[in-house]
């Protein structure tokens, strides 16, 4: 067991971590937007295959990780347009429409990937990193939480940002409103639609971002179906979450950290099948969901379609 | 009606807003038919028709919710376009719908804030301001960062009023503001209504209880069939009294021919009490509730320490403000709800441990106050949810199978029997208007085999004739076949008119039981909000 | 009068034929439009797919093998939709089964069981696999109301995983250099129709649907399962055990589902390799609502949907287009039958007028 507590082991679940948690993180904090105004966005999964393929193929055309994440973003946040369109305006539903946007996430990008990179499968060079003065230089921890890109920074300042606007602006009431009695906030004169069509486009950008970090700074390369379930854990995070972005920061580093425990154990050179590894994570979804589900707390229009004069 | 006769002063002519044409068509409806209507400041003006005379309608163009086709609406003389519900409120037009519309997980003052341009951090200080100001006028005393989940009905309604007003005190409209307050409640909200008409608001008050209407308003303006078919001037109502201006009315809703006596007193809530049929309360109890308690959710009332006797051939009434258990009461009769406590006793039999479907098979019915979301299955046809509490049982099914030819012809039978207005028996249920879902669920739950039937407001929603009709069902099932019978309202009137005796009830458990003689409305009031113990 | 009815008729037969065809035909438009996109001849590659998929004898025939794992698993799905339960885990259930089942059946044979008691015993143990698989999830959903879709989708991800240890660990045959099972030998597998290439599952596969079409619209539990689908408080109103009947429904289905594994070992595969998962479930997910739920338009949409499959198989060998493509053709029929439905609800609401 001595093995397991060296800092070579430690410095690395710790990076996989954050590597393997940043793109839950934005996923799920995009979830937590579309929950709480209550649109339960299925389709995250796709939105995030989207921004790993779009985001991958503007870094390397143009080799700028920073285009990379912005065109990642952007392309999520088209699929979530298709979300818009089809269940917010026209009150579809939901799953089925979600259904569809993972479906054509996956198989899109997978064919473009086969169209473009496939043959030759190009890699990004690594992202630079930013060093925190003072901090990086901390054993074990110093490299791997205090010598990243400036979107980790950037990805765990996130929730304290959420957490002023959903307390602190109008924004934030109307989310809330728009999930927990829509009615209300139409009679309040503020628009149902636009609200929650805003918040769905948010989780897009932000799941897209999240697939683009994964394909660019995790991977380093795009791979077909490589979410692999990044969206549907993220939908997990948000929904225990509870509406409280923190708890999304703590769950996504704790999924992040059970993911990348293959890599961190190789290091320590205990040898594990990957299979019996991957299965960790949603085998603690499952646990979670048993042991704490009863707390779960999701908005009581979640997923309810907003027709004025039927409350 | 605990409410003052408001003295009636000379009300302002200063015009607040005015309709002239305004027509509304929904498919194959004309829901306001060329409506000309003048709502002025410092005057309380009631709106009244039967459901489906065009009143909401009328509201949902003023408060910005739906366009009129055709028509105009001038405010200060100048004709505007009301195109939102923002619209609306910025132009001084607010509206307090009959369905509480806050949010409950938010407070007071967030509340108060929604709305504003979403861009914008929320400016405490301003709207706290802006709080005072409105809690001064309404004399209102609310916690500003007490979640609104937490507050009573009453204050709830406070809150709305503050909201309606929030930009500006030109038009207050309340749509049925009384149907979920106490007696209590409707006095305090009458002072609020007086004040602000005095303040100079045009206050537009929507009700089907014409002794509120003659109580409140200055002036009475009659819809039917999306027509202004009659007004009564604040002149005309200083002269008549009470019975004159019911008179009145009611020739204007129904056509003076139609009105018919029983109607009438329906209409406003002075039926006689049914004629005593004595009954005898010498033999066991039907019914015996004993010390049942139930477990609640985040926000519901439980069942504590109840205790309810009902005698066969017996109507026992019980009122209380909504949310102080009766949901439980009802569904823990029905064998919905499991008691964590106490027993039950079915003329002599222990049905404690009974579900639903035994329950159904020694005699218990139960109607809900929720037809659509909990009575019925909106999707499936009027036959399946004649038969919904049978399935699986002879006989319609046999051996597992349905029998659907049998299930149609019942429900062609029941159909005519209770006069269902419906294309066909295969029609999906929730296409029928609420009158003819409530016909249907009487049609389920009142067979000969009922020994006791629970009405969960039976009348809620319902409009005047469906109304009548649905009280004169209840009170048929007591006398002829000797059920014990318990109907749950929350409007007085209705208890008064058709039980035996009316129980209250307050915080989960029978606070008292008063027999339905003189003077029990007194007795049920000071009951409810806990002045006797009884 | 009866003319003009008739001619009422007529139309609204029109109009139904209409929403079915619709949207298949703007999704396999935009669909071709993706391909000329990528470079490749739309008619080209659709003339591709209908001569192998459906005019050639072996395609047709491979087209309707395909078949008999599809309507196992669709025949489970009507089951848990019409019951309101998103059973999104079917993938996890059909892999699990279907590992057991390649794992059992040769070493029951080796230990000379009958070829029908082989058959009907892996049947049985692959019905309980799938059950067992769903257990947690209705678990969730009837005693803490957690949304099902999320826990089947865990399950489902869990299930693939533990498919591919069990395959690589415990019943890897050792004799092959691919981790993969033991091979049930071709005379061992489910009998062959006649002179074709079709096994018999998916005759199973057809009595199944059928048979849950009838469950649905002609029994007692049928119409307790589509109440509680409706709307749960309702069933408990009528006295139906809402809790009960969720773990049913779920077992139901993902059996099932678990059938359609063994089916497709037993019939096709004759052996797993690791990471061998076809994902079939999330793809006759979308054809359960084109087929709004009815049996006989479920066969239908699975049959025009195998024949996309097996066509698309050859293409992506023939004509370089992936069998991903086939995902993106899905999708754009579920948005399209959704944009249909939404058209022809408008249609209905302004007829009603």
């Amino acid at each position: 067991m001595e093995h397991l507590l060296t800092a070579a082991f430690l410095g690395s679940l710790l990076l996989g971590a954050v590597t393997a948690g940043v793109p839950l993180l934005l996923a799920g904090l995009g979830e937590q937007i579309s929950e709480k105004a209550g649109v339960l966005n299925i389709g995250l999964e796709g939105m995030m295959l989207f921004g790993a393929y779009f985001g991958f193929a503007v870094a390397y055309q143009s080799g700028s990780f920073a285009l990379g994440f912005l065109a990642g973003g952007a392309a999520g946040a088209v699929a979530a347009l298709v979300m818009v369109l089809l269940c917010v305006r026209l009150g579809m539903n939901q799953i089925v429409v979600g259904i569809a946007i993972t479906l054509a996430g996956e198989g899109l990008t997978a064919l473009l990937h086969y169209f473009t990179f496939a043959r030759s499968y190009p890699r990004l060079d690594k992202i630079g990193t930013l060093a925190v003065p003072g901090l990086s230089g901390l054993p074990v921890v110093g490299d791997a939480l205090f010598n990243r890109s400036l979107l980790v920074y950037l990805a765990v300042l996130l929730p304290f940002a959420l957490i002023w606007v959903f307390r602190r602006t109008q924004f934030g009431l109307n989310l809330q409103a728009a999930g927990d009695k829509p009615a209300a906030l139409d009679a309040a004169g503020v628009s149902v639609m636009g609200t929650r069509a805003a918040a769905v486009l948010l989780t897009g950008f932000l799941g897209g971002l999240g697939g683009a970090y994964l394909s660019t700074v995790g991977g380093g390369l795009f791979l077909p179906f490589m979410t692999g379930g990044a969206g549907f854990i993220s939908i997990v995070l948000a929904m225990l979450a509870r509406g409280k972005p923190l708890w999304v920061l703590f769950g996504a580093f704790l999924f992040g950290a059970s993911l990348s425990l293959t890599t961190a154990m190789q290091v320590a050179g205990i040898d594990v099948p990957t299979d019996v590894i991957q299965m960790l994570p949603f085998a603690m979804v499952i646990l979670v969901l048993v042991v704490f589900g009863r707390h779960s707390y999701l908005p009581p229009a979640l997923g309810l379609p907003y027709h004025r004069g039927e409350r | 009606m605990g409410v003052e006769r408001s003295p009636r002063g000379e009300p302002g002519n200063d015009v607040a807003v005015a309709l002239s044409g305004v027509t509304k068509r929904f498919p194959g409806v004309v829901a306001n038919d060329g409506i000309s209507l003048t709502f002025r400041r410092g005057e309380v003006h009631a709106l009244l028709g039967e459901n489906g005379a065009g009143k909401s309608t009328l509201i949902s163009i003023l408060s910005g919710m739906q366009q009129p086709d055709e028509g105009e609406i001038r405010i200060a003389g100048r004709a505007v376009r009301i195109a939102s519900p923002r619209a609306a409120l910025k132009l001084g037009i607010g509206t307090v719908y009959q369905h509480v519309l806050l949010i409950p997980s938010l407070t007071v003052l967030e509340n108060l804030m929604l709305g504003g341009p979403w861009w914008r951090p929320l400016d405490r200080a301003a709207t706290l301001k802006r709080f005072e100001e409105l809690s001064g006028l309404l004399s209102a005393r609310l916690d500003p960062d007490a979640p609104v989940g937490r507050l009573s009905l009453g204050q709830q309604q406070q809150l709305e009023i503050m909201r309606a007003l929030w930009h500006g005190e030109l038009v207050l409209i309340l749509d049925e503001p009384t149907s979920m307050l106490t007696p209590q409640g409707v006095r305090e909200l009458g002072v609020v209504i007086r004040r602000l008409r005095d303040h100079g608001v045009a206050v537009v008050f929507i009700t089907h209880k014409l002794g509120e209407a003659y109580e409140l308003a200055d002036r009475i303006t009659v819809l039917r069939l999306g027509k202004v078919v009659g007004e009564l001037a604040p002149g005309q109502l200083r002269e008549l009294d009470e019975r004159q201006v019911v008179d009145a009315v009611i020739g204007f809703m129904f056509g003076r021919r139609e009105a018919g006596e029983a109607l009438e007193e329906t209409l406003t809530g002075e039926a006689e009490a049914l004629p005593r049929h004595a009954v005898d309360r010498s033999g066991a109890p039907a019914l015996a509730l004993q010390g049942a308690a139930t477990r609640g959710e985040r926000g519901e009332c439980p069942l504590q320490e109840a205790e309810l006797e009902v005698w066969p051939g017996e109507i026992l009434g019980i009122a209380g403000i909504d949310g102080n258990g009766q949901k439980h009461l009802a569904e823990a009769l029905a064998g919905q709800r499991p008691l964590s406590a106490g027993r039950m006793v079915l003329n002599g039999r222990d049905v404690t441990g009974m579900e639903v479907v035994q329950r159904r098979s020694v005699g218990v019915r139960y109607i809900t106050d929720e037809r659509l979301g909990e009575g019925t299955a909106a999707a499936h046809s009027v036959a399946t949810n004649l038969v919904l509490k049978q399935i699986g049982r002879p006989p319609f099914w046999a051996g597992g199978l349905t029998r659907w030819p049998a299930i149609h012809r019942h429900a062609r039978e029941q159909i005519q029997v209770h006069d269902v207005r419906t294309p066909s028996e295969q029609t999906p249920i929730a296409k029928l208007s609420g009158g003819n879902i409530q016909k249907v669920l009487l049609a389920r739950e009142l067979d000969p085999e009922a020994r006791l039937v629970i009405f969960n407001k039976p009348t809620y929603g319902l409009d005047l004739q469906n109304t009548k009709l649905a009280r004169d069902r209840i009170r048929a099932g007591a006398g002829t076949r000797g059920a014990a019978l318990v109907v749950i309202s929350n409007e007085l009137d209705e208890l008064l008119e058709t039980c035996d005796r009316i129980a209250v009830m307050d915080g989960g458990t029978i606070v008292g039981v008063v027999e339905n003689a003189p003077g029990a409305e007194a007795a049920i009031g000071r009951l409810m909000i806990g002045a006797d113990a009884a | 009068m009866a003319g003009l009815q008739e001619k009422g008729r007529g139309a609204e037969a029109a109009f139904t034929l209409l929403r079915v065809l619709l949207p298949v035909l703007l999704a396999l438009v935009v669909g071709g439009l993706i391909l000329v996109a990528l470079g490749k001849d739309p008619l080209a590659y659709y003339r591709f797919v209908v001569e192998r998929g459906l005019l050639s004898p072996i395609g047709l025939q491979a087209s309707i093998t395909r078949m008999a794992p599809l309507l196992l698993i669709a025949a489970g799905l009507i089951v848990a939709f019409r019951a309101g339960l998103w059973n999104l885990g079917v993938d996890g259930q059909f892999l699990l089964a279907a590992v057991f089942v390649a794992a059992l059946a040769p070493s029951l044979v080796a230990g000379g069981l009958p070829h029908i008691l082989v058959i009907l015993v892996c049947f049985a143990v692959a019905a309980a696999i799938g059950a067992a698989w769903s257990v947690i999830p209705a678990y969730l959903k009837a005693e803490h109301g957690i949304n099902e879709i999320i826990s089947t989708l865990m399950m489902s991800f869990l299930g693939v995983s533990l498919a591919n240890v069990l395959i690589k660990l415990p019943f890897n045959d050792p004799s092959t250099t691919v981790p993969q099972t033991a091979t049930l030998a071709v005379e061992d597998r489910l009998a062959r129709l006649g002179g074709t290439t079709i096994h018999w599952g998916v005759l199973l596969g057809l009595a199944a649907v059928i048979g849950v079409h009838y469950l649905m619209s002609r029994t007692s539990l049928g119409l307790k399962l589509q109440i509680v689908g409706s709307n749960p408080r309702t069933a408990i109103h009528a006295g139906i055990d809402v809790r009960r009947l969720t773990f049913l429904a779920f077992a139901i289905s993902a059996a099932f589902a678990g059938l359609g594994g063994a089916v497709d070992v037993m019939g096709v595969q004759g052996t797993i390799r690791a990471d061998w998962n076809p994902a079939y479930g999330i793809l006759v997910i979308p054809l359960i609502f084109l087929a709004r739920f009815n049996g006989w338009a479920v066969i239908g949409f699975v049959f025009f949907f195998a024949v996309l499959m097996i066509g698309g198989e050859s293409a992506a060998r023939r004509m370089g287009v992936p069998t991903f493509y086939v995902l993106v053709q899905v999708a754009l029929l579920l948005v399209f039958f959704a944009v249909v439905e939404m058209l022809d609800h408008a249609r209905q609401k302004r007829r009603g007028a």
